[in-house]
């Protein structure tokens, strides 16, 4: 057994076990955010949920949203350029902080 | 009718009786408006898809006998307003060209589930040239419905072969110079769309508006309507979902997808479906599962007989949650969209 299972994704709704109307409320507005056409297409969108799957490293979100952006018609090569989105926005995370260390190295005069 | 198949339909979660008669849903046929004729298994492709497990080694033909049977039914009974060939590739029946032309001599409506690459590939036994195609489909005004998995080269030849996408767009620009395509009530070519894994298409408009965009930008290519389907759980594609370990999630996302809107415009209430040796079926998928229409005994187009089969109890089986999962899946497309 691993720590994450991916099955145990089927199961996310069973956390409103307990305080159901706090899962309700998260649920309806994970739909309306998620999964509609709006001023972005479900397809941004899943893309967009996709980068921060990866950014985020949620195993479950991965896998749940690998198939919507396949289900809504988005193919590898716009998947893989999300990650890479994610990637250099924590990659450029990383580096901005730089400045902090060009601040503290002038600081400290060296 | 069909009370002596009944016993093949099994009594579990995947049980599509049981979701109809949940959800109150009686589908009894609407009409006979279309008669969908398998005449061959041959097919120079061998898509990982194919719940018909159409090969080049595939030797299935239908005979010209039954082809004439076919034609007399299409004759004698015009309620049955359209003809739709299918395969393997259709092209491959030695009989293909003389169906057409009598059944249009006839005045039906005519579609070729068309592949594309039989253009360009030819006969994959005889070496045949197919190159004449676009022009006899024009000639005879056939409607041409064919598959291209997607407007890129990585889905289509993951799906249908390496080299098919480039065969493709070489076939549909020769579509394309006979005139196909290009009017929204002459010579129509429809594309169809399905999925190259276990999941689910996208919408359709969304879908045919991509694929307008995308072949026309990168080859100038154009069509009339874009249709989604939804891979069937049987045949080569259930064993590639129970190879990779997923045919119990894919079953379950067919039952959670079940939309009551498209069982309604299922294609088996419209339709016959007929394979090369001249049986009888509700739909081609029940076809390759040789779940053959009873009346007593199996039914071929022999014992054709409209009203009786126009009052004939649909045999649904597991299999039916792919033509009712999300926006629906049927030989037209998306069914509630």
């Amino acid at each position: 057994m691993n720590y994450y299972e991916s099955k145990d994704l089927g199961r996310f709704a069973e956390v409103g076990k307990f305080k159901p109307e706090l899962m309700k409320k998260f649920f309806d507005y994970y739909g309306d955010a998620t999964g509609t056409d709006g001023a972005l297409s479900k397809r941004e969108k899943a893309l967009i949920a996709l980068a921060i799957s990866h950014f985020k490293q949620c195993p479950y979100c991965i896998d749940a949203f690998t198939t919507s952006s396949l289900e809504a018609g988005a193919n590898p090569d716009q998947m893989t350029e999300a990650i890479h989105v994610a990637a250099s926005m924590a990659a450029g995370m990383t580096l901005v902080h730089g400045v902090q260390l060009l601040n503290n190295l002038e600081k400290s005069g060296a | 009718m069909a009370e002596t198949a009944l016993h093949l339909i099994p009594n579990n979660k995947n049980d599509f009786n049981k979701k109809l008669y949940d959800n109150d849903i009686n589908l009894p046929p609407l009409a006979i408006d279309t008669l969908q004729v398998n005449v061959t298994l041959k097919c120079n492709q061998a898509c990982l898809h194919c719940h018909v497990d159409a090969s080049p080694k595939r030797t299935e033909q239908m005979s010209k006998k039954t082809i004439d049977k076919c034609l007399e039914i299409l004759k004698e009974n015009p309620e049955v307003k359209n003809l739709d060939i299918t395969g393997g590739a259709p092209e491959l029946n030695p009989h293909f060209d003389y169906f057409i032309i009598e059944a249009k001599k006839i005045g039906k409506h005519v579609m070729v589930r068309h592949n594309l690459t039989i253009t360009i590939n030819g006969d994959p036994t005889t070496g045949e040239s197919k190159m004449y195609l676009p022009k006899f489909y024009a000639e005879n005004n056939v409607e041409v419905i064919s598959s291209l998995p997607y407007y890129q080269e990585y889905f289509t030849d993951k799906q249908r072969g390496k080299g098919v996408f480039e065969k493709s767009i070489e076939s549909l620009r020769m579509l394309n110079e006979v005139g196909y395509g290009i009017h929204q009530d002459k010579l129509i070519l429809d594309l169809v769309y399905n999925p190259v894994g276990a999941f689910l298409p996208a919408s359709q408009a969304s879908l045919e508006n991509d694929f307008k965009k995308e072949l026309w930008k990168n080859y100038q290519i154009k069509f009339n309507k874009l249709y989604t389907m939804t891979n069937m759980p049987i045949h080569r594609f259930k064993e590639q979902l129970e190879r990779n370990g997923t045919y119990e999630d894919y079953m379950e996302k067919l039952i959670n997808a079940f939309n009551p809107a498209a069982a309604e415009g299922v294609m088996c209430r419209s339709l016959l479906s007929v394979s090369y040796d001249g049986k009888i079926y509700d739909c081609d998928f029940n076809q390759m599962l040789d779940i053959q229409i009873f009346d007593g005994k199996p039914i071929t187009i022999f014992d054709f007989d409209f009203k009786k089969l126009i009052n004939r109890e649909i045999i649904f089986d597991s299999h039916c949650f792919g033509c009712t999962a999300g926006s629906g899946s049927s030989c037209g497309g998306a069914i509630s969209e």
